[in-house]
């Protein structure tokens, strides 16, 4: 087997994770003894790798650690942690008012939209969709999708929520970026 | 009661992963830090590599991990906890970049096109670099100036799978993307490093200690 300059670029990286078949491996080894920009595209990646991939670049700012710990202190943790058993009391009072918003909402509104029903007629609920995947929904829209995905045309006010509180809010999956979740027509 | 962190009486690795995972379900909330404490500065870099701003970063690293806290229950245990924070941290950073640049066009170099094959430049022999070389604050700049000036889809996948060491699927995960975007990505990023840090690795930066990898000294 022989393989290109360009064939060895295309797989140097599975080449370095050692993802290429035994046959290839050996090839491209050969090529690299003949070839002195192969070897040097070879050896000046795997030193990429480990210089990055050393522990020393993972550099965080002096006293980063202990901010962190005084922001969760001051976020008073318990109290933002539903279902705990010492926070009984405090759910127990945001449930009955919640009780009671959520009824007076339903009074004034003639709602189309109860529990698990979906936002939009057209939508597919999905399946498969990993209940813990963190997901961004808009206030107006009708869709959860991945950060990052450009169909999010709301700007301005986005959740990030698990995939679970969306679909318990009527959202379904995006069809662009979680388009893999969509039953086919 | 007010939430007591007490990383410093009880080690880390007193307690399995799973464990805290458990106990700070079950309402002994203080453990939380000690939990994600191994993973701080993952947390940190990941949202640093997004944003490049420290500023930004750090408070999206706090962000996230409060984002954790506040859902640990739905963690689900066939995920590894490192990777479910690191999925946290990258969706938070990404909306806050989206936040702020929301009427900003993307740096080209976020636009390159990834299908395209990628030819190396033609560099002389980089010999191995010993690792002591990074005890240099210099080299450990010039590594984070080419990592910034990657493009953000490069600079990504390289963070989570080069320096935060997740699989390919773990980090596919994490991006939202394909297993094969991924390799296409990683590939690209290591390549495009490699072009950026030749000229001063496999030169004078181990040599003499004086820096090559100036302005005005690279090649192109």
């Amino acid at each position: 087997m022989v393989v290109s300059c360009e064939e060895v670029w295309r797989e140097v990286s599975n080449y370095l994770d050692g993802e290429v078949d035994p046959a290839l491996r050996v090839a491209i080894e050969e090529h690299a003894r003949g070839c002195r920009h192969c070897t040097a595209v070879l050896d000046g990646t795997r030193n990429v790798i480990q210089l990055y991939g050393d522990e020393r670049m993972l550099e965080v700012p002096l006293g980063f650690s202990h901010r962190l710990q005084q922001r969760l202190l001051h976020q008073k943790l318990d109290r933002n942690m539903p279902g705990s058993r010492r926070n009984f009391l405090g759910w127990m009072v945001a449930a009955a008012a919640a009780v009671l918003v959520v009824g007076s909402f339903e009074v004034v509104r003639s709602s189309t939209f109860r529990g698990h029903q979906l936002r939009s007629e057209q939508a597919h609920p999905g399946t498969g969709v990993p209940p813990d995947m963190m997901v961004v929904v808009a206030e107006d829209g009708k869709l959860f999708h991945l950060a990052g995905c450009t169909f999010i045309h709301e700007k301005t006010h986005l959740r990030t929520i698990t995939a679970a509180e969306a679909s318990r809010e009527g959202y379904a999956p995006c069809v662009r970026c979680l388009r893999k979740y969509l039953v086919p027509a | 009661m007010p939430g007591r962190l007490i990383s410093l009486e009880h080690p880390a690795e007193q307690f399995n992963e799973a464990t805290l995972i458990r106990r700070v379900r079950d309402g002994e909330h203080e453990l939380f830090y000690q939990l994600i404490r191994p993973y701080e500065r993952r947390v940190y870099t990941t949202a640093f590599a997004i944003l490049r701003n420290e500023a930004d970063a750090e408070d999206v690293a706090q962000e996230a991990v409060l984002k954790a806290f506040k859902h640990i229950r739905q963690f689900r245990a066939e995920a590894r906890f490192s990777t479910w924070l690191i999925q946290i941290t990258v969706n938070e950073a990404r909306m806050r970049r989206r936040k702020a640049h929301a009427n900003i066009m993307e740096p080209i170099t976020d636009r390159q096109d990834e299908e395209g094959n990628y030819m190396p430049r033609d560099f002389a022999d980089w010999r191995e670099i010993p690792s002591e070389t990074l005890e240099r604050n210099e080299v450990r700049r010039k590594l984070a100036e080419a990592l910034a000036e990657l493009g953000q889809i490069y600079r990504e996948v390289f963070v989570l799978r080069d320096m935060q060491h997740l699989s390919i699927e773990e980090t596919a995960k994490a991006l939202g993307i394909s297993t094969a975007s991924v390799k296409t990505r990683l590939l690209r990023a290591r390549l495009m490093l490699r072009d950026l840090l030749a000229p001063g690795l496999g030169g004078a930066w181990s040599m003499t200690g004086k820096l090559s990898f100036e302005k005005g000294t690279k090649p192109w």
